[in-house]
């Protein structure tokens, strides 16, 4: 079943810029160019990007928060904003900068609030709680109004928020954003157990590319408002041609470059002595180091692997240079 | 009713800061004393104001000043739409199963100014006993939708001018010139605005049915200007089409919402 489906997706925003004394030029500008996505039920998708290429803008559409200039949308079979409030009650939310909790008042009372504006049976909201209370370790600070907690327990409370309707799709904004290591972990370990348990879609976007590694099979790139790369991790690796690294340290120079398919060298350093190969895709490290301890004394040796934070860059530069 | 919840919720909050909701209750009724005090003022250098004299005017004031309160307490913090649409704030909401406006009105209902609602009210009572007119069950019944029209229509007009955030975030002295402005045009009789004025303010905002015509009505007297007699029993009508027309700017609003930031 598909969960979310949009095609030609468009939104474009008016932007005025000062020309001189009153006067100002209107620009428009598309945030989102033109995208099309199908998520399945249950898919556990990354949405990635720099700064500014429209994962927010596009996430807003989905959510019913912003009205598309252009393009169809549904989620859940809906359409995100004249059916906003039906949709409403079957999604999740987590805008990691805007909170759904209620600032001046215990975690708990946000949670009992949720139930009244979500219509929610007094009995599943309760299991749901329970669950949430039991995997995120929300008891130290269920008494605590919000506006004491720090960013870490603030966020578990958020998770919470979102999941106590039994959302069918989960939206997250950035929901590792400055958290500290802990909470980092804290909060992708619960979406990775809720990921396998298989009725929730999650879309996430993030920054940290950690979450991605962790948590997400499928990857969706955009860039500038449209969509670079949608696929999985390996895919990105193999289109892109991430590549291994082998780092060694040698006694002496070598007294001639070595030649072999697939190696190329990286860069050259100590006058000749530590030398960075780059391996292509398949190729073994093994015949490189067979014919490295041939030809010199080899001191120590090193193998990097692919780097998905390389490979994004690298993506996000490729698109910048027109 | 989940807008019941909210309600509560909004007041648990502000009673967290129990000095400054006491002080803030004092300042609100304030405020309502002010209204009564210009009328007063002004009736030491004028016998009349515009042909009316002061027992009417103090009515027609006491009758503006009890919408005008029980507008700005149930959606004046309306204008804090600016704000949620400046922070993107305004997302929380609409990823909600409620009415977006309902929300903000619910969330952000200013319990302090409950203090000017209990002193007009207090007010009104005085001004009908001091009218010079026989309490009839008709009159009673006038002068109590009255103030509930008028409080819908200056909520229509709350409403409508915070609405001008969705387009243009740096609104806001706009608003305060139709609210307060509202405020101060509908506790004297119309008859003392010159034209343009009235026509603008009296008839296209409907200001002329929070107390002038009701006021004629309750007073049994021909208006000045020549309106058929039935308009002092017009204003819930009004009100209902001031309403009906803020609402329907809302929703067109919220379709122009940019949702600024990430």
């Amino acid at each position: 079943m598909t969960v979310i489906e949009a095609s030609g997706l468009r939104k474009e925003f008016t932007v005025r810029v000062k020309s001189g004394w009153l006067r100002r030029r209107t620009r428009i500008v598309a945030a989102v160019d033109g995208i099309a996505l199908s998520v399945e039920r249950g898919e556990m998708v990354g949405y990635i990007g720099p700064n500014g290429a429209g994962k927010s803008t596009t996430l807003k559409m989905l959510t019913g928060v912003l009205y598309p200039s252009a393009g169809q949308v549904r989620v859940c079979g809906l359409e995100p904003v004249p059916q906003r409030t039906r949709l409403a009650l079957r999604i999740g939310v987590v805008f990691g900068q805007r909170s759904q909790l209620w600032w001046d008042l215990p975690l708990r009372d946000s949670f009992a609030l949720l139930r009244h504006v979500y219509a929610v049976p007094a009995t599943e909201h309760a299991g749901r709680l329970a669950h949430c209370r039991r995997l995120l370790d929300l008891d130290a600070f269920l008494d605590v109004p919000v506006r004491q907690l720090s960013l870490g327990q603030r966020m578990r409370g958020e998770l919470t928020a979102a999941l106590l309707h039994g959302p069918e799709v989960l939206f997250l904004d950035e929901p590792t954003i400055g958290l500290d290591l802990v909470s980092k972990q804290a909060v992708r370990a619960f979406l990775a157990a809720l990921g396998a348990a298989g009725d929730t879609t999650i879309l996430l976007t993030t920054h940290d590319l950690a979450d991605i590694e962790r948590l997400c099979r499928r990857l969706v790139v955009i860039d500038q408002g449209r969509i670079v790369h949608d696929g999985s991790l390996d895919e990105l690796h193999a289109r892109y041609g991430s590549r291994r690294r082998l780092v060694v340290d040698l006694d002496e120079p070598l007294a001639a470059p070595l030649a072999l398919p697939g190696v190329t060298v990286e860069s050259t350093q100590a006058n000749g002595r530590r030398i960075t190969y780059a391996l292509d895709g398949t190729t073994a490290a093994g015949d490189l180091v067979s014919r490295l301890v041939e030809a010199a004394a080899l001191r120590d040796i090193s193998v990097l692997e692919p780097d998905i934070e390389d490979v994004v860059a690298r993506l996000y530069t490729r698109q910048a240079a027109p | 009713m989940a807008y019941r919840h909210l309600l509560a919720a909004q007041v648990r909050s502000q009673a967290q800061y129990r000095a400054s909701l006491a002080v803030d209750v004092t300042g609100s009724v304030l405020f309502g004393v002010l209204d009564i005090v210009s009328v007063v003022v002004l009736f030491r250098v004028t016998p009349t104001l515009g042909g009316f004299g002061f027992a009417e005017v103090f009515l027609m004031t006491a009758l503006a000043s009890c919408a005008f309160a029980t507008a700005d307490l149930m959606v004046g913090n309306v204008e804090r739409l600016r704000q949620y649409v400046r922070s993107g704030l305004f997302d929380a909401l609409l990823v909600r199963p409620l009415s977006s406006l309902a929300q903000l009105v619910a969330m952000d209902v200013a319990t302090r100014r409950v203090g000017r609602v209990a002193f007009g009210v207090v007010m009104l009572v005085l001004a009908a006993a001091n009218a010079p007119m026989e309490l009839t069950l008709a009159r009673l019944a006038l002068l109590t939708v009255t103030p509930i029209a008028g409080a819908l229509i200056f909520g229509a007009v709350f409403v409508a001018t915070a609405t001008v955030a969705f387009w243009w975030i740096e609104s806001g002295e706009i608003a305060n010139g139709l609210t307060y402005g509202g405020l101060n045009f509908t506790q004297y009789p119309i008859t003392i605005y010159g034209a343009l004025f009235r026509r603008l303010f009296a008839y296209a905002v409907g200001f002329a049915f929070v107390a002038y015509y009701p006021t004629l009505a309750l007073l049994d007297r021909p208006d000045p200007l020549g309106a058929p007699t039935f308009l002092g029993y017009a204003a819930p009508a009004v009100a209902v089409m001031a309403a009906v027309a803020a609402g329907l700017l809302w929703q067109t609003g919220v379709r122009h919402y940019r949702s600024t930031g990430s």
